[in-house]
């Protein structure tokens, strides 16, 4: 009996953990088809209306907050990405005065609480006198994703063979070319992993957010308020689609990285 | 194939007064070296002695404290590395591993935008027998196949100089030596200046035209290897380069074509012209295969240096010739190599011995005898295990 029950506890636990977690993610899916009214908590029947008309209520409310965050998810990417490699192309290559403080502040926006973080960030806009709109927004996610991507970046950097750059010099290319041709290609991994990241980071970010968007609403803001007066099943619709797409990238770049790897076994 | 669209001139390197500082450290004193265009030149020194820093000085990739670098005639100092027609070929091979063979070997071609870069890589992959390997990527390739990349890679540039910094450091010894045969061929094949760094003493004497011996940052001697060898001018070039039995005593007797040195009461000769010191105390070498060993005093001979009665600490065959050391009261520990002409060891251990050799064949060196080391740090185990225990023989005796 002991054994059989060791056998299956595994099992139970799995699938229990398993189902916890999906749970409520299938919920939403699910209720993204209810035809509801005002409040989307009873099932109603089916209906693909608030799929096709994902925009059309409350003025677009829905998918206005979703675009904003896309936005603000895009431009704080790129600009936390660009920086951020460049600080850690510079915090393992050179050695710089201050190299070790400026180590050690990219890590406080990581270590420091999200809510400290935000009302800080408030606060200086508000004595410096800046309005809080997008550009708020963008410039308090740029400074969080920085530090991400320093780190992510920066193991790469240093898992590169100094050698392989001079080779690049060796052969005639001059210093532009070889960041192109070689240290940015080879780090390009690295890169990619820290724009996800930032990307994911950004786009999910309430607290920080809502200390600092003003009147913008982006999609976790606009969560949470409606959440007091019933979320509509237009958010249920957007949620379950970025799930989808998400899920679609992942597991495409699984089965081309595995076709890949077969096809080298093969020729090699 | 053909070799004559490769057959690029090579150039002569000069290096005027170069030295080069490091926070905290000199890696290079003071570096005159002149290369003359189509030789192949090594480089020769342990590590830290500046050899490697030598090569990254002429590639650009360091800048010299002090100092000239001329590429056929032509000042190159202030060069970036980019614009220098060197190439290199480093340690670690260093391939860009997102590239294709092809794409490595192309890579400089395409910098210069030369003509049709593609069929040139093909070219010089053909001539390191890889161009079937040309779509693989580097990591799929072997050790030796990725040296042979990173040779067709600099070579495809034709540069006036190429460096090579250890480059068959990393490969097993077997085919270590395959790689010094090839790449000494392609040398010949190509023309091109080769510059070869390595602490591979057998690598240096077999493939260079010249060997430059280096040693804290200074070249303590160069010349054809056959002239290092033979006519030593250091003690460090005389233990480096292979083996060396060296005394030191003082000179007493000299004639127009010969020195005498009393060495624990006996007088061993050696040729004027082959000392660079003929008075006061000096230091006199002899090679181990130079030495004949005998089992009885041997008779008198003018042409001939012996030394002896002396005892048999060890003896260790290694298949051609077999290694005797030999303790000679008031001397030392003498080396000697002897070629395995009948079955067996010659003398057995414990034995009495007497050496004798050619008077020819001696030389004196020209260091200052007091930082002569008597015997040389060889490192082997086998023989630190044979001087511990000559140690401790000598230390029994004494008590």
């Amino acid at each position: 009996m002991k054994l059989s029950l060791g056998r299956w506890l595994l099992p139970v636990y799995a699938v229990l953990a398993l189902l916890f977690l999906m749970v409520p993610i299938v919920y939403t899916f699910i209720f993204s088809f209810n035809d509801s009214q005002k409040s989307n908590i009873t099932w109603r029947g089916f209906t693909l209306d608030k799929w096709l008309n994902v925009c059309n209520v409350q003025n677009g409310a829905v998918c206005e907050a979703f675009g904003n965050s896309l936005i603000i998810g895009a431009v704080a990417t790129v600009a936390a990405t660009a920086l951020g490699t460049m600080i850690a192309i510079a915090i393992v290559r050179y050695r710089f005065r201050f190299r070790s403080g400026v180590s050690l502040l990219l890590f406080l926006p990581m270590a420091t609480p999200e809510v400290v973080l935000g009302a800080g960030l408030a606060a200086q806009f508000l004595s410096v006198g800046v309005p809080k709109d997008m550009v708020t927004i963008i410039l308090a996610h740029t400074m969080f994703c920085i530090s991400f991507v320093v780190v992510t970046v920066k193991a790469r950097v240093a898992s590169l063979d100094p050698a392989l750059e001079e080779a690049g010099r060796d052969l005639y290319g001059s210093p532009g070319q070889v960041f192109l041709r070689i240290t940015f290609p080879l780090l390009l991994p690295g890169i990619l992993a820290a724009a996800l990241l930032s990307f994911a980071l950004s786009f999910d970010d309430f607290i920080i957010t809502n200390f600092n968007s003003g009147a913008v609403t982006t999609f976790p803001k606009y969560i949470y308020i409606s959440a007091s007066r019933g979320i509509p099943a237009e958010a249920n619709v957007v949620a379950s689609a970025v799930f989808i797409l998400a899920l679609v990238i992942v597991v495409s770049a699984q089965v081309s990285a595995a076709a890949r790897a077969k096809r080298l076994a093969k020729s090699g | 194939m053909t070799t004559s669209a490769f057959a690029a001139q090579g150039a002569d390197l000069e290096l005027v007064g170069i030295q080069k500082r490091f926070p905290g450290f000199t890696a290079i004193e003071h570096l005159d070296l002149k290369i003359p265009a189509g030789s192949f030149f090594a480089l020769l020194g342990p590590s830290g002695c500046g050899k490697t820093t030598t090569l990254r000085l002429v590639a650009g990739l360091e800048e010299p404290t002090a100092g000239r670098i001329l590429i056929g005639g032509k000042d190159i100092t202030g060069q970036k590395p980019y614009q220098r027609p060197v190439n290199t070929v480093f340690q670690s091979y260093a391939l860009f591993p997102h590239m294709t063979v092809l794409e490595n070997v192309a890579f400089g071609l395409r910098r210069r935008r030369i003509d049709d870069p593609v069929a040139k890589a093909h070219e010089a992959l053909r001539l390191v027998e890889l161009d079937h390997l040309a779509a693989r990527k580097p990591q799929q390739l072997s050790g030796g196949q990725q040296q042979r990349v990173a040779l067709a890679r600099a070579i495809v540039n034709r540069p006036a100089l190429l460096l090579l910094d250890e480059p068959l450091g990393a490969l097993d010894l077997k085919l270590r030596r395959q790689m010094q045969l090839e790449l000494k061929t392609i040398q010949e094949e190509v023309g091109l200046t080769f510059l070869h760094v390595t602490h591979d003493q057998e690598e240096a004497m077999t493939m260079a035209d010249t060997v430059a011996v280096m040693n804290k940052g200074r070249i303590e001697q160069m010349g054809a290897p056959e002239e290092l060898y033979e006519l030593p001018k250091t003690a460090f070039v005389a233990n480096f380069l292979g083996q060396s039995n060296l005394f030191t005593g003082p000179v007493v007797g000299i004639t127009s074509d010969a020195i005498a040195v009393a060495i624990a009461g006996q007088k061993i000769v050696v040729p004027a012209a082959r000392a660079h010191r003929h008075t006061g105390e000096v230091t006199i070498g002899i090679r181990p295969e130079k030495l004949s060993l005998h089992l009885s005093a041997p008779a008198d001979d003018h042409a001939r240096n012996t030394m002896g009665p002396g005892r048999v600490i060890d003896v260790s065959f290694s298949g051609v010739s077999t290694q005797y050391l030999i303790t000679v009261p008031h001397v030392g520990t003498l080396i000697v190599f002897a070629q395995n002409m009948a079955f067996g060891p010659v003398a057995e251990e414990g034995g009495e011995v007497w050496v004798s050799w050619d008077i020819k064949h001696g030389f004196g060196l020209e260091d200052e005898p007091a930082d002569t080391p008597r015997f040389e740090a060889d490192t082997t185990t086998r023989s630190i295990a044979a001087q511990r225990r000559a140690s401790l023989i000598t230390e029994l005796e004494e008590v």
